[in-house]
């Protein structure tokens, strides 16, 4: 099937694309790697594309002031073989070999994910288990969101209609930070059937400051709080037993509830070994 | 570590000297496929040609209260919008049955969804423009008007008196019904030691060919010629087809069929929408192409294997299986395709059940059910997945309930080896199998007993590893027993044609097509051997019914038993007519020359006599220096069908061996072993590929593989 | 500013081409429809499969997921263009020698992966090849032998 017909437009920099939002009908076109594919179907059917593929200073890989700076149109390839992520946000190298395939990486963008929030995709359960936050520029200001407040809903999120996702904020990974990152899937690639991006402080072998993002159970991806409070106070058991009321994952194509619930604690099992395990 | 090598052919009567029996030839279509130079039907394009997309049915089953499509003509670029009732005017429908399959029954079915729609994906209108993406926007102009009736979309239930009957016509929903009871099984289960009783079911699959159903349709009114370019398994098949429903001559139809991106049987049934591009290229008299996309692919595709089969084994504690007994119910889609029918996998699964053992009792019973979703038919390996699995997953479960192993209870009921000609448990009959052959190659290829222990040693560090067998017969190479017998006009037989041309070059048309598997390369082999010529001066003409003999296409691996067979004979037959022209220009007996890498030579002493671009030569411009009364003819026509035995059975077995993470219950294969007896090796590389494909002739030979993953 | 139609200017294949666009064609339909070059295929339109990859400044792209309007001032290279400048005969060679393929429709948009993969250099591992192909389906072969054929390329160029 083609799309059905749209206008398109290249936007010149950052205001001009937000010029071009107050189109009624308008999407924003940053990797395509999800949006075409909807597009494509008739799933969607906007009446503008504006192509933020041509604004510089939106790309880019920055670590100043404990803080990793990736611009939005930043590609999941450079951020796969960036030693900056891979030093600083070890949990952000973790999670791209998960997302897609090479062809895929090659286009898509971190801030396209995030803004898309696929309930079952990585970087927004990365965002969550970081700490992070994103930098949105508006029609007349721009303001950053964190993480736990940026994730709405089904494919919805904290930007409005008239807004563009322009960097995503992690602090930088210090000497006692530890991550874990973990998803079953039934092939390489794939949307995840259940996944968790974790992270925490490690002082010895105690872990504070656990923050446990779950992905492909709930419309966002979700924090299983209990659990968190339960290995800060060193139980994994007690861990596993609290993911009853973290989490109500609904069933899916993919599995049952009960199925998604068994394998998030297994999930969580392997994930806080990593969490123990000092970086090398 | 690599794909472990075939043991090198022994020397045969087949093996001439420049034979390419046997030998991995690299097959002669591959550089265009590689160079993306390929034909594809989806590649095709012709002047003014037009793209049809379709409105498909929401609905499982709808009354069609109205279309309107109205606003649709008026869309850009938009040619016609047609419903299914406009184009039932340019074709007539059909009826899936074949009379063989006694008591198979079906309602007619419609290019369109005429009145009703009764799968959701049905096509109900077409619209016709001058883009895919113009027809894709008309499409959602059309308006239609339905209202839902009951759909039915469990098996379980179809038959049930307070089900909806989906085509009064045909009084209920029981497309098919066969039983078949050999010996007591009643009595031999109640004697038995040991009986399991278990359900088994499987999910529906489709083939997803990565190159989706393609067609482009040309009606050429000044012809009144239909040609049709396909991506079909059968191309005379459809040509028959294609006449009989636009009320035209055969010879009025020419089908191509060049390069297929996969097919696996998707490709060899006849589709309604296929049906209705070529009728609307009829009714616009221009070409009309039409290329289902993924989704269309998911919903009109055939699906398969959609079963739930109650099963019984019974067993004496010594190992020995006494009966077997099923009751499968498959739930197809509203229609039995055409002309193959939606009955056959069933039939088959009653057929293959138990086939490999000794057993002698035997009760099947398999009842085939309409409902409200997509149609389903033949998908490569037709019923042998759904018999294999519920034959030795009964197996299996005997064994460990009797505490014998899974490989020793094999042994002690799979068919003597020397016992052929026999017939399995449901009466199939059997030239010849190596079941017992096989076994003991796999258990030595795999070290059967070095893994036991390995999975034992394991299982203390709770590693959890499995192995699994799975023994098999296999049908190929039907006779006219599988669907001719039944009225469906599918060629049993096929053809070739061979002629060397003006240069000593040979060409061969054969009937047999070419989806990937190798049928051309082996075509050509079997040429190349029986004639006598390097294979590279071998051109195989395939997939084009104005220009290849009669044939039945390629399905159920007959482009190598039946097709290789006529190809041989005919190489074989131009090569008597080469050489009795030669022995008048060389003043020779025929018969003590030969031909051989392209020369006529003396055939006890290899010495070169003639080069075949020279006879060549003289045959075509210099028939004035023949002798009187020699007329050369370069090219030998023959044909070939299996008649001794419907059905040429291969075997073999396979066996898996696999970790179960016992925490997420994901499974990794390890590693797979494929054994199979499939006669004589034509090419040991094509049999090598995961996914083994046959090439059949006279004696045993195995292919045997070993994946390491 | 915005428009339905775009006038487009890009190499393919090194060969200047000027064209106008409907906004909405893909880049992959467009190399298929408006130039002819019917090397790269349409498996899904949905990034999925892997067919109709296709590289674009010298990166892998899917095809069926840019635009081809996107592609304005860009290099697009396809199979026909790898092939013709011999910059994957060694590939094509180790394919046909080991039957890997068969209908040949993935063909293409592996051949294009697998080169990206040996133009890094080195000797990827098996599991490494396959984690690079594992976006390009493949329904006939079973893979192995395409393993195999990257495989030995990549050794045969290590050891030039």
């Amino acid at each position: 099937m083609k799309p059905s017909p749209f206008a398109y437009a290249k936007a010149k920099s950052l205001d001009h694309a937000i010029e071009l939002l107050s189109h009624p009908e308008a999407r924003l076109l940053a990797g395509g790697q999800s949006l075409m594919a909807t597009l494509n179907m008739r799933l969607s059917a906007p009446k503008l594309l504006i192509d933020l593929n041509g604004i510089g200073g939106l790309s880019g890989i920055v670590v100043r002031n404990r803080t990793v700076e990736i611009g939005a149109m930043t590609r999941h390839a450079e951020a796969a073989r960036s030693p900056d992520i891979a030093r600083h946000a070890p949990l952000i190298a973790l999670a791209m070999p998960h997302i897609g395939h090479a062809a895929i990486r090659n286009r898509g963008t971190l801030g396209g994910s995030i803004a898309f929030a696929d309930p079952a995709a990585e970087l927004p359960a990365c965002l969550l288990a970081l700490d992070g936050e994103v930098e949105i520029a508006g029609q007349t200001s721009k303001r950053a969101v964190k993480a736990d407040d940026f994730f709405k809903g089904l494919f919805e999120t904290a930007l409005g209609p008239h807004d563009v996702l322009t960097a995503i904020r992690l602090p930088a990974a210090t000497t006692q930070t530890r991550v874990g990152f973990a998803e079953f899937a039934r092939r390489h690639g794939d949307y995840a059937m259940v996944g968790l991006a974790a992270a925490a402080k490690a002082d010895g072998q105690a872990l504070s400051d656990v923050r446990l993002a779950y992905f492909g159970v709930g419309n966002t991806p979700v924090r299983a709080k209990g659990a968190e409070a339960a290995l800060a106070g060193g139980g994994i058991d007690e861990a596993v037993k609290a993911l009853a009321s973290d989490l109500d994952p609904a069933a899916d194509v993919q599995a049952t509830a009960a199925t998604k619930m068994h394998l998030a604690s297994v999930l969580l099992r392997r994930v806080t070994q990593q969490l123990m395990e000092a970086r090398p | 570590m690599k794909i472990v090598d075939d043991s090198p052919p022994v020397l045969t009567a087949l093996d001439r000297p420049n034979s390419y029996i046997g030998r991995s030839v690299p097959r002669p279509n591959l550089a265009r496929l590689t160079q993306g130079r390929a034909q594809y039907v989806s590649d095709v394009v012709l002047p003014r040609m037009a793209h049809v997309a379709f409105v498909r049915s929401p609905h499982a089953h709808a009354r069609i209260a109205s279309i309107d499509t109205a606003a649709a003509k008026q869309s850009p670029g938009v040619i016609a919008a047609v419903t299914g009732a406009e184009l039932a005017k340019v074709i007539t429908p059909w009826v899936g049955v074949l009379t063989h399959l006694k008591g198979l029954k079906s309602a007619p079915q419609n290019a369109m969804a005429v009145d009703r729609a009764c799968w959701a994906g049905e096509a109900v209108c077409a619209v016709v423009a001058k883009s895919r993406a113009e027809a894709d926007d008309a499409c959602e102009l059309v308006q239609v008007t339905y209202e839902e009736l009951p759909a039915v979309t469990d098996p379980e239930t179809a038959l049930d008196p307070a089900t909806p009957v989906i085509h009064p016509s045909i009084n209920d929903n029981l497309c098919f019904e066969r039983s078949h009871t050999v010996g007591d099984p009643d009595k031999a289960l109640a004697e038995a030691d040991a009986v399991v009783e278990t359900t088994f079911v499987f999910g529906r699959h489709t083939g997803v060919t990565n190159e989706p159903r393609s067609i482009v349709a040309d009606w050429n009114p000044g012809d009144q010629r239909m040609t049709v370019y396909q991506g079909t398994q059968a191309p005379h098949m459809m040509q028959n087809l294609f006449a009989k429903h636009l009320k035209l001559e055969e010879h009025q139809v020419r089908v191509v069929t060049k390069d297929v991106g996969g097919s696996f049987g998707i490709k060899v049934h006849t589709y309604a929408d296929e049906m209705a591009a070529v009728a609307l290229s009829k009714l616009l008299k221009r070409p009309v192409k039409f290329v289902a996309d993924r989704i269309e692919s998911f919903v009109t595709d055939i699906h398969a294997r959609d079963h739930r089969i109650k099963a019984k084994i019974g067993v004496k504690t010594d190992g020995t299986i006494t009966a077997f007994e099923i009751d499968d119910l498959t739930g197809i889609g509203p229609y039995s395709v055409y002309p193959r029918t939606s009955g056959i996998e069933a039939n088959q699964v009653v057929n293959l059940v138990g086939a490999p053992y000794t057993t002698p009792n035997y009760r099947a019973r398999a009842r085939v059910v309409f409902q409200n979703k997509n149609v389903m038919c033949q998908y490569r390996a037709v019923g042998h997945p759904i018999a294999t699995a519920v034959t030795e997953g009964l197996v299996e479960m005997a064994a460990a309930k009797i505490g014998i192993d899974p490989l020793e209870i094999r042994r002690k009921n799979l068919i003597a080896d020397d016992a052929h000609p026999s017939q399995g448990p449901s009466g199939i009959k059997y030239e010849a199998l190596s079941n017992h052959e096989a076994l003991a190659h796999l258990d030595t290829m795999m070290n059967y007993a070095g893994l036991r222990a390995e999975q034992a040693r394991l299982r203390k560090q709770s590693i959890y590893r499995g192995i699994g067998f799975a023994t098999f017969v296999e049908v190929t190479n039907p006779s006219a027993a599988f669907y001719g017998v039944g009225g469906a006009r599918i060629s049993a037989q096929d053809g070739a044609t061979v002629r060397l041309d003006a240069t000593g070059a040979v060409f061969c048309h054969t009937g047999v097509s070419e989806q990937g598997q190798g049928a051309e390369a082996v075509i050509a082999q079997c040429v190349a051997t029986s004639f006598g010529v390097p294979i590279d001066k071998v051109r195989i003409i395939m997939g084009d019914t104005d220009n290849t003999p009669y044939g039945g296409g390629t399905w159920a691996s007959r482009a190598a038993g039946i097709g290789g067979e006529a190809a041989w004979q005919a190489g074989k037959a131009l090569r008597g007519n080469v050489l009795a022209v030669a022995a008048s220009i060389l003043q020779a007996k025929p018969e003590t020359l030969d031909i051989r890498s392209g020369v006529v030579v003396d055939a006890a002493t290899g010495a070169e006599r003639l080069p075949l671009h020279e006879l060549a030569r003289i045959c075509y411009f210099r028939p004035d220096t023949l002798p009187a009364g020699i007329q050369a003819e370069l090219v030998a026509t023959r044909h070939y069908v299996p008649k001794a035995f419907a059905f040429a059975f291969t075997n073999g077995i396979q066996a898996s061996y696999l970790e179960v993470d016992t925490d997420s219950g994901f499974v990794k294969l390890l590693k797979h072993w494929c054994v199979e007896d499939c006669g004589t090796v034509i090419n040991p590389q094509p049999c090598r590929r995961a996914g083994p494909r046959r090439r059949r002739a006279r004696n045993r030979r195995r292919a045997v593989r070993a994946l390491p993953l | 500013m915005s428009s339905h139609r775009c006038d487009i200017s890009l190499t393919v294949n090194g060969e200047f081409v000027a064209e106008t666009v409907d906004a909405r064609t893909s880049l992959v339909d467009f190399l298929r429809d408006a130039l002819v070059l019917t090397g790269s295929h349409v498996g899904c339109e949905h990034g999925v499969c892997g067919a109709c990859t296709v590289r674009v400044d010298g990166m892998i792209v899917r095809g069926c997921l840019m635009l081809a309007t996107q592609c304005d001032g860009s290099a697009v290279e396809t199979v026909e263009g790898l092939s013709d400048s011999g910059e994957i005969a060694d590939l094509q060679k180790a394919f046909e020698q080991r039957n890997a393929l068969q209908c040949g429709f993935c063909t293409p948009g592996m051949l294009l992966t697998a080169q990206e993969l040996l133009a890094q250099g080195g000797v990827p591992s098996r599991e490494e090849i396959r984690e690079h192909i594992s976006g390009n389906y493949c329904r006939c072969t079973g893979y192995h032998a395409i393993i195999d054929a990257i495989e030995a390329v990549a050794q045969a160029r290590a050891s030039k």
